[in-house]
């Protein structure tokens, strides 16, 4: 029987990596960082997640966190200025924008509800931000702050896992198994936690070197994944 | 957007691609193996059409501007109509299982540059078992050359069975690799029934006559 702290079906739909809403193209970072020779093997791979969840992770979580606790009338403008302050670089913000909408259009079909309309509406024409789209798609499908926490770790570590597999080649399970060991409960709670206060004290710690790669990945002429 | 639009009833899933070719472009998708001559022929059709329509291009090449680039090189459309989009090494997927960033793409571009009649969706090279989602295209080309293998038709597959057109490029090599084009004709008629095939060499047709007779025969229907 499930019980009450279980996560629930919608958010297992909404974590599953074929959940059509254009993420498989996106590494995360990791195409940049494995073209830098940063990250080679498992080990590097190691440490490139346990930056990114800690870094990326935490504020996706704590932005979608915030969302989903201050419900369907959540405070728009002011959550989205708070994601851009948190986001540096204008080609992750771009990245992030066309994440959020593309998943604001597929949950618009899969789980109907006004909050999409809204949070489209009260977006720049380019969409919501990956993090407050999450959010505004957590109440439509009726997900808790926790379960969309969780989502949105397990999101920002899932998509460089999956991308290291296709660029290094590297063994999928033990892949899977560096994934495991990372402490995505351990950010959902903390990002839960931070949800409750004033939404300019949300985390903000940032990965400089995600920052910078992302504006030189923007530009190379041969690039696999989108960001 | 029109996510207004999804939440009157709430209970029947509406498709992804919920327009139809009357209030938006045509959009045809272009797909086949790696080096069979898809992108030579998305710029043969703009060549021969682009006088006639307002045509765009959606480009998935795995290494992603490379294929915009050869359009734009070649000079077949205002290099703003041509856009590309990146598959995360799998190309199959962002026309198959996850269209999301190529629905985005064809909204972003109709809503710059359109109206727009026609857009061709071209695949990245992948292999027989890909095919383009219904809710991304409205009709598809398979592209297969001759030098992939005169048995390929045979194999079938997806693209091979169920595409609008199938095309079978580069006959002008059939002498040279030892290809039987009446066997490749037969084997594709077995697998597809009505379905049209076409024997084409772009080096001897550049207009590419019976796929712009195809397309135009597509763009007549009420």
């Amino acid at each position: 029987m499930a019980g009450p702290m279980s996560i629930s079906a919608a958010a297992l739909l909404l974590a599953d990596a074929r959940f059509p809403s254009g993420s498989h193209a996106h590494s995360g970072g990791l195409e940049a960082a494995v073209g830098a020779g940063r990250v080679t093997d498992l080990a590097g791979l190691a440490v490139f997640l346990e930056g990114r969840l800690r870094t990326a992770g935490l504020v996706e979580a704590s932005l979608a966190a915030a969302v989903v606790a201050r419900g369907g009338g959540a405070p728009w403008t002011e959550l989205d200025r708070e994601a851009v302050a948190r986001t540096a670089s204008p080609a992750l913000r771009a990245t992030s924008r066309r994440l959020g909408r593309q998943l604001v259009r597929a949950a618009g079909i899969v789980w109907p509800h006004p909050v999409l309309g809204r949070v489209t509406a009260s977006s720049p024409p380019e969409g919501p931000l990956s993090a407050i789209a999450l959010g505004a798609v957590g109440i439509a499908a009726g997900l808790r702050a926790h379960d969309v926490a969780l989502v949105g770790a397990h999101q920002c570590v899932a998509g460089p896992a999956a991308a290291a597999v296709r660029l290094l080649g590297l063994d999928p399970v033990a892949v899977q198994a560096l994934v495991a060991r990372l402490d995505l409960e351990g950010t959902a709670a903390t990002a839960v936690a931070a949800a409750a206060r004033p939404l300019a004290e949300l985390p903000g710690p940032s990965a400089t070197l995600l920052e910078l790669e992302a504006e030189v990945h923007a530009r190379q002429e041969v690039r696999l994944f989108a960001s | 957007m029109r996510h207004e639009d999804h939440h009157d009833d709430g209970l029947e899933p509406r498709p992804s691609g919920s327009s139809t070719p009357r209030d938006r472009a045509l959009r045809i998708g272009v797909g086949g193996p790696v080096g069979s001559g898809k992108t030579a022929l998305v710029a043969a059709l703009c060549r021969a059409l682009s006088a006639s329509l307002r045509l765009g291009v959606v480009t998935n090449d795995i290494y992603t501007t490379e294929d915009a680039d050869f359009l734009r090189r070649h000079g077949v459309l205002p290099i703003e109509r041509i856009v590309a989009v990146e598959t995360g090494c799998c190309p199959h997927t962002a026309i198959r299982d996850d269209i999301a960033a190529n629905l985005d793409a064809l909204e972003q571009l109709e809503r710059r540059e359109g109206p727009l009649d026609v857009v061709l969706v071209e695949s990245g090279g992948d292999n027989l078992t890909a095919i383009f989602s219904t809710a991304l295209v409205d009709a598809q080309v398979f592209v297969l050359d001759v030098a992939g293998g005169d048995k390929v038709p045979r194999k079938g597959g997806p693209g091979v069975t169920r595409s609008d057109l199938l095309v079978i490029n580069k006959t002008d090599l059939a002498p040279l690799v030892g290809a039987d084009l009446e066997v490749m004709a037969a084997d594709a008629g077995r697998v597809r029934g009505e379905r049209p095939v076409v024997l084409l060499s772009l080096r001897e047709d550049p207009g590419a006559a019976p796929v712009v007779a195809w397309l135009t025969g597509l763009l007549a229907r009420p």
